[in-house]
């Protein structure tokens, strides 16, 4: 869709000059100016905006409570209480900081939802998503390391049974976890280090989001009919002010949402035992990790058995591994999305089968959400069980299932023909001032 | 090397072996400079140099347990109750689910209490890391289905010899190296 040819015109000798040296205001109009969107993105396509004003919110924030935090197993808890009593408008940035990384996983979780209900990781977009997936990783990792520099109780026990996954891998586990530690226990070699990647990490998470709108330029957005765009002129409206102005408007409503968290609840997503200082000799009573993690700890602790030869005492996988290994593979499935799912049809809209099952795909990850902050027994245990082979299953069976039984209702012939009043044909000579989006 | 074969030439040149030296030693040098870079992050010289404590126990009646720090983990002392040890006694190797004692200089030796115990005499003593088997939470003492701890992390219960019993644990407690040097101190380490 970017197709490679420019109508950047530069508008002066300045960069006339500038544009024959660094095309670099060339790039940014052909990108966020002139850059064509498909004319019926909804509400839902907004989250790619949102999530770019939350990286820089946070890496913003974190640069400057790392101004005035001390990463010393000593000092750690004091410097962050001394942030929110002392420092200028600490308790702003902190708590902006704090519940910026429950926002951002809310933003990306249903970004990616978006993206699984619109078919959007199919060809041409599978590196796309796979990017994609490779940002949420990544956010997953500095995430969990932030949440450990306040060194409360969680702080500590989170890392201590995080870091204690490694120790899961035979032979070389425990030897890994001790290099991931630099000691035997989590320590001030593990806050220290922690905080210098909780600091490199979101670099890196920049980097990877700028190949992933690099990839996204290349292959043009999807659109909620999932038909790729054919006629440019009918069918897409510039950049801007169209999609800018959509999402600023959408960038506005979720810093209201956000807003009342950070001014009203501050504390309403974290846990109280987070305020009580890391203590090694002795564990909270319910150790759960923040509630964007729930749903994959839960899957943790869902295997409860040993697998091994049947109708044998010789056990391959013990239950420590197991959980270990279903937790990152419940992960690892994502990268795999673009080629599991075999119907040709992207958006959920024309799939009458895929979408019953996408809904029970969303309750079986909210489900899980739930279990994870429920204790490891009992009906829960069961319950976890169930729905960890639920969610294997619609990656694994049902949707590679699906796309071959399924008779997908009919597709419309183009976007024009889908959104516009007057279909493709009649509409010919329809006038070509360019309605919003929606 | 293998483009120039394919290209028609039978023998390598000095060229090929130019290439392969310079490409080795390369590899050499990255592999040198990121050694000291990844082993910067293993356990340094001061951790590893807290290596023992001792630990006067002449207050701990029976029925009673401390809690100590030992490399950065608790280590759980018990002076356990004879009806405690006689539980422990009681149970079949068959019925654990780890059946090897995991004490610190001999990996091998069955679960038995007394193996798992200080030892003859001194079998009502138990020292263990504290550290659940699991993801390394410290188990609450005197709690569980078998009276002996209790990870409330992910469930592992374990009996009054420290054995997994129940849960998602593999291992037994751990018990690190310790001797009596007195009758009243326990070296660890």
């Amino acid at each position: 869709m970017s197709g490679g040819h420019s109508e950047y015109v530069p508008g002066n000798g300045f960069s006339k000059w500038l544009d024959s040296r660094l095309p670099l205001p060339r790039m940014v109009y052909d990108s966020f100016i002139a850059y064509p969107v498909p004319r019926n993105l909804n509400s839902w396509y907004t989250f790619g905006a949102i999530l770019m004003v939350m990286l820089v919110v946070m890496i913003l924030t974190g640069v400057t409570l790392a101004m005035h935090y001390a990463a010393s197993t000593e000092l750690a808890f004091q410097s962050v209480e001394h942030i929110e009593r002392d420092v200028n408008y600490g308790w702003l940035i902190r708590g902006i900081h704090a519940n910026g990384a429950s926002m951002f996983f809310i933003a990306v979780y249903i970004h990616m939802f978006r993206g699984m209900y619109y078919g959007s990781y199919k060809e041409p977009r599978e590196v796309l998503w796979i990017l994609g997936v490779l940002i949420f990783l990544l956010m997953m990792a500095t995430a969990f390391m932030g949440y450990v520099l306040p060194w409360g109780q969680m702080s500590f026990w989170g890392a201590t049974v995080i870091t204690g996954f490694f120790s899961a891998i035979p032979l070389i586990g425990e030897g890994i976890q001790q290099w991931l530690l630099g000691g035997f226990a989590v320590d001030n070699a593990t806050l220290n280090r922690f905080f210098s990647l909780h600091y490199l990490l979101p670099f890196m998470i920049a980097g990877v989001v700028i190949l992933h709108v690099w990839a996204l330029h290349v292959t043009g957005q999807t659109n909620p009919t999932g038909v790729e765009v054919k006629n440019m002129r009918k069918e897409t409206v510039p950049f801007t002010p169209f999609a800018t102005i959509k999402d600023a408007l959408a960038i506005v409503i979720f810093l209201l949402f956000f807003g009342w968290f950070v001014f009203y609840l501050p504390d309403f997503l974290g846990h109280p035992d987070n305020y009580i200082p890391a203590d090694p000799l002795k564990t909270p009573a319910h150790i759960v990790p923040e509630w964007y993690f729930l749903p994959f700890y839960a899957i943790l602790r869902a295997i409860t058995f040993n697998i091994g030869i049947p109708f044998t005492d010789i056990v391959l996988i013990d239950s420590k591994l197991g959980g270990v290994i279903a937790m990152f593979a419940s992960i690892a499935v994502m990268f795999f999305l673009p080629w599991l799912d075999t119907s040709k049809v992207r958006s959920g809209n024309y799939r009458p089968m895929f979408k019953i099952c996408f809904i029970l795909f969303a309750i079986a990850c909210v489900a899980l959400g739930y279990l994870g902050s429920r204790p490891a027994e009992g009906i829960y245990t069961i319950l976890s069980q169930f729905f960890t082979a639920y969610y294997f299953a619609h990656f694994l069976i049902i949707l590679p299932i699906l796309g071959r039984i399924e008779k997908p209702d009919e597709l419309p012939p183009s976007i024009a023909d889908a959104v516009l009043d007057e279909p493709a044909k009649a509409g010919r000579g329809r006038a070509s001032s360019p309605q919003p989006a929606e | 090397m293998a483009a120039k074969t394919k290209a028609g030439s039978p023998e390598p040149t000095r060229r090929d072996f130019l290439y392969i030296a310079t490409g080795a030693m390369g590899a050499i040098g990255a592999g040198a400079v990121a050694w000291p870079l990844i082993r910067q992050m293993s356990p340094d010289a001061s951790t590893l140099a807290l290596a023992s404590i001792e630990v006067d126990v002449s207050a701990i009646e029976p029925g009673q347990a401390i809690t100590v720090k030992w490399r950065g983990k608790p280590i759980f002392i018990r002076n356990r109750t004879d009806k405690e040890v006689e539980e422990a006694n009681s149970v079949e190797l068959s019925d654990l689910k780890d059946p090897v004692a995991r004490v610190a200089d001999d990996e091998g030796i069955p679960a038995t209490d007394l193996n798992r115990s200080a030892g003859e005499g001194k079998e009502n003593w138990i020292v263990m890391i504290g550290s659940c088997t699991h993801l390394g939470c410290v188990p609450v003492g005197l709690a569980g289905d078998f009276n002996g701890w209790f990870c409330p992390c992910h469930g592992s219960h374990y009996d009054t010899a420290g054995r997994i019993r129940k849960g998602p644990a593999p291992l037994n407690l751990l018990i690190p190296p310790y001797e009596f040097v007195s009758d009243d101190t326990i070296k660890i380490g």
